[in-house]
């Protein structure tokens, strides 16, 4: 069967000549893919690239619809691809106040998302995302809260639920995890593992932090100056790193 | 009979490019076979490049050169050339791997990290939670310690659940790098009575054992890694 998602030679560059290069990756359903590399060699690139929220000079993106078919969503009607993205798939962000409406309560931020696919019962609505909320241990007392009031690792969690309340099939995560305590990091971690594992969710995961790609990921692409200059299954890269970038990133770290 | 695993010229090296390009040759022209039934202990002193080949086995070292068969019911898949994705499916279903430590996930208790490996492997969530519980409960790890994460284990404690996660699930091909290395005599007597029910369920069992009496007791064959020395280029 052809894979969920399949990029091709997506290309991106900036005035400067820095972005991405000519990248290339697969995905299927229940993989989870991390992007690991320095501070702007591109990650964050190519992501917005696989979202379509920024337009590539090269390439393809070959994506497998529910009803089996595979559309290039570079040549994609804007109508169809915003359906898609709002339907099938979630970006998580590592600046949660860009993925939430900060202006609405907590409850709200995920019922929005049913109702851009057409959720219209309000006591339904209202009960997803309480549902949801629950499972990312936001408790239900909080619901009617603004996410202003909550913590970083609380306003990630109400991501994860904002996104998955419509049960995409791919999820884009950048960076996750950053920026929170290591104990907040642990269960929102664990949080994500759980999920994927259960929903069988096709991830590509950005992150400097290769314990994370180890504890999530079965694959990982090592991106350098836009380029990926290595790729494989994520134990034997880092294990057994044969670019001499990929040896000093891992040698870099205690114990990943 | 078909053997399990086949070795056949197996290479490898590591280049060191932090430390000038620096070439490790470990093994050279390596060949091995595991038929069902069998455990396999390989030999020879520290460094030779036991742990290394047990891990390309595994799929996590490279192979430079030759090919590793290990066969998936009928089809012998090369681990030198797989794709990733063929990799983790032999992994869950057909070759399981202990090696020296635990690798913690923080958060989730001991039992559970057991269950979750039988999950993996095909077990119904039911019987994974039993089997795990027999499991822990045979390499004697004291109850009170199932739902707690195994981070503050003491070495010992965090290798039994260890062992159990390798060995809860029939896989039919078993790898183990010193599984018995902090254990006491009565939990290594428990490891040795796991292997032996493996290799008499079929599994070809190779593996890499310091302690003598342990590796008197299982070994159905010795081989010594300084045979693959590789010549230094
Ligand atoms: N809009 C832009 N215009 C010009 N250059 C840009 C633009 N956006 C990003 N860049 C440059 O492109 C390169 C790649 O940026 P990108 O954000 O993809 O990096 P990254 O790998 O995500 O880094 P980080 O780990 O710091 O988030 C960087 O050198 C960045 O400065
Ligand atoms: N990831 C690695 N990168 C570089 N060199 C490595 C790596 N892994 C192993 N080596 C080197 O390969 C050689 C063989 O190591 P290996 O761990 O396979 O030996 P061993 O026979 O298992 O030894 P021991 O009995 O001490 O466990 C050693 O020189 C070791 O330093
Ligand atoms: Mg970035
Ligand atoms: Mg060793």
């Amino acid at each position: 069967m052809t894979p969920l998602l399949s990029a091709r030679g997506l290309t991106k560059l900036y005035p400067g000549g820095r972005g991405c290069r000519e990248v290339s990756l697969e995905l299927d359903a229940g993989e989870v893919l991390a992007v690991v590399g320095e501070s702007g060699s591109g990650k964050s690139t190519l992501l917005s690239l696989l979202a379509t929220e920024l337009a590539a000079d090269a390439g393809r993106i070959d994506y497998r619809l529910r009803d089996g078919t595979v559309r290039d969503l570079l040549v994609l009607g804007e109508a169809e691809r915003r359906l898609l993205l709002r339907t099938d798939w979630g970006f998580i962000r590592q600046d949660a106040t860009q993925g939430l409406r900060m202006a609405v309560s907590a409850g709200g931020n995920v019922g929005e998302r049913l109702m851009a696919v057409g959720a219209r019962h309000y006591g339904n609505i209202r009960e997803a995302a309480r549902d949801w909320l629950e499972r990312v241990e936001i408790a239900p007392a909080r619901m009617d809260d603004s996410p202003r009031g909550f913590s970083g690792g609380m306003r990630q969690r109400l991501q994860i639920a904002r996104n998955l309340v419509t049960q995409p099939r791919l999820v884009l995560m950048d960076e996750p995890t950053s920026g929170l305590d290591v104990s907040v990091q642990a269960r929102l971690l664990d949080l994500i593992r759980g999920l994927v594992a259960e929903l069988g969710l096709a991830v590509v995961i950005v992150t400097h932090d290769l314990a994370v790609a180890r504890l999530l990921s079965h694959r990982i692409l090592v991106m350098k100056d836009g380029r990926v200059i290595e790729s494989g299954l994520t134990d034997q890269v880092l294990d057994d790193p044969a670019a001499p970038y990929t040896q000093l990133l891992v040698s870099s770290v205690l114990a990943a | 009979m078909q053997p399990l695993v086949e070795l056949e010229n197996v290479s490898k090296s590591f280049t060191l490019h932090l430390r000038g390009g620096l070439r490790l040759p470990v093994v050279s022209g390596a060949s091995l076979v595991a038929h069902p039934g069998e455990c396999v202990v390989l030999g020879g002193p520290s460094g030779a490049g036991k742990s290394s080949l047990l891990r390309m086995i595994h799929g996590n070292y490279r192979c430079d050169a030759g090919r590793i068969l290990v066969r998936d019911g009928a089809e012998p898949v090369d681990i030198a050339t797989a794709e990733p994705r063929r990799i983790l499916a032999l992994r869950r279903g057909v070759m399981g791997h202990v090696s020296q430590f635990l690798r913690v996930i923080p958060r989730i208790g001991a039992l559970e990290v057991v269950a979750a490996a039988g999950r993996e492997a095909g077990l119904e969530a039911g019987a994974a939670r039993d089997q795990a519980a027999a499991l822990l409960a045979r390499l004697n790890l004291p109850e009170r310690l199932w739902h707690l994460p195994p981070a503050t284990f003491s070495g010992g404690e965090q290798q039994r659940v260890n062992i159990a996660r390798g060995f809860i699930a029939h896989r039919p091909v078993l790898l183990l790098d010193e599984p018995t290395a902090s254990l006491d005599a009565r939990n290594r007597t428990v490891v040795v009575e796991l292997i032996a029910a493996k290799q008499a369920a079929g599994a070809a069992v190779i593996g890499i054992f310091h302690d003598q009496d342990v590796r008197e007791a299982v070994a159905t064959r010795v081989v010594d890694v300084t045979r693959f020395a590789a010549q230094a280029a």
